[in-house]
């Protein structure tokens, strides 16, 4: 780092690089299951509608990309007549 | 032995087709049988960056339907006789391409020329899959810039599982061709640097054409950059990847690095 550097305003390059690195890590661990998302909520929905039964629209299902950890979110909402099903 | 390159990228705008016309043009110069195609089905533009767009009469989308026969489809450059170019077609669009079809045409170009070079359109979908579909060597063309970066990764992973020789278990040889780069804004911090690139991305790299206006000026006039004025810089960074294409070892020069005291002290300072 130069003299002139030490006085300049932050570089942009830095940011750039590191932004790839975070994006590309996760979208190249999700080629080829792109729909990990779409299929997770399709077998959580089956597996919760053998027990209850649920409104297919109020599921929610969310992921959220960290730096270091991806959250799945799932809400479910039942409503409070819904018939439970023998277990 | 015919070798069939891909020229591709992904993202629109970052010098697939001046890419491609510029290699091409550089291995012709080798004297070796060449032939440029264009996929880009429905906008066309590898003619015109040949010099050749009042020249067309019959196009792939012809060839491939029956409606004319290779010879008649190929248009011999001017310049260089061992150089061809294989337009594609402005009307049509891209369902008149069909795998059976492109398998048949690259298939009779193999029979005829050294080097078969696809100019891939943009995006991922029926015209870039079926330009990448039976190339052994592709050309990755990036400009250093996220979105591009970006796009280049996908086209990438594309590359090694869509194509025949990943179905067949085979590879498809990749390398990184890094255009538009400028070595001073690079220098400064403002641009992703050659080796930041190579380390994202992972593969060899090509060669690297800096931002130059006899880009520009060769499109204008209809000409290759490396036939246009062979001593230019973005010339000089062609023919050498077209040699490294062929298979001779070059160390690899960044354009425009070689900067004297004068333009280290003053060319920061300007920024």
């Amino acid at each position: 780092m130069s003299l002139f550097n030490f006085f300049a305003k932050k570089t942009s390059a830095p940011t750039a690089r590191e932004r790839l690195q975070v994006l590309l890590a996760h979208e190249r661990a999700t080629v080829g299951h792109s729909d990990l998302v779409a299929q997770l909520r399709e077998e959580i929905l089956a597996v919760i509608a053998k027990h209850v039964q649920i409104d297919r629209d109020k599921v929610v299902v969310k992921m959220d990309r960290g730096d270091k950890v991806s959250t799945l979110e799932v809400d479910i909402e039942i409503p409070l007549n819904a018939g439970v099903r023998a277990a | 032995m015919a070798k069939v390159i891909v020229v591709t990228s992904g993202k629109g705008g970052v010098g697939k087709t001046t890419s491609t016309a510029a290699l091409g043009a550089a291995l012709a110069q080798r004297n070796e049988k060449t032939v440029v195609v264009d996929f880009d089905v429905g906008l066309r533009n590898l003619d015109l960056v040949m010099g050749a767009e009042r020249r067309v009469v019959y196009d792939l989308v012809n060839v491939i339907q029956g409606d004319a026969k290779l010879p008649q489809a190929l248009i011999r450059d001017k310049r260089l006789e061992t150089l061809h170019l294989l337009p594609a077609s402005q009307t049509r669009d891209k369902d008149n391409l069909t795998a059976e079809g492109v398998e048949r045409v690259i298939g009779e170009l193999k029979q005829s020329f050294d080097w078969i070079i696809c100019d891939s359109p943009a995006g991922i979908e029926r015209g870039a899959t079926l330009a990448m579909r039976h190339a052994d060597v592709a050309v990755v063309v990036t400009n250093p810039e996220v979105s591009s970066v970006r796009d280049s990764d996908r086209i990438i992973g594309l590359l090694d599982s869509k194509t025949a020789r990943a179905e067949r278990g085979d590879r498809v040889e990749k390398h990184l061709l890094l255009t538009r780069y400028d070595a001073a804004r690079a220098e400064r911090g403002d641009m992703l640097k050659v080796e930041d690139v190579l380390e994202i991305l992972s593969i060899p790299l090509l060669g690297i054409i800096p931002e130059s206006m006899d880009v520009l000026r060769a499109s204008n006039v209809g000409t290759p950059v490396t036939l246009a004025d062979s001593r230019s810089a973005p010339a000089l960074a062609y023919l050498d990847a077209a040699r490294r294409l062929a298979g001779e070892t070059l160390p690899v020069t960044i354009p425009g690095e070689k900067r004297g005291l004068f333009s280290k002290i003053f060319g920061r300072r300007a920024a």
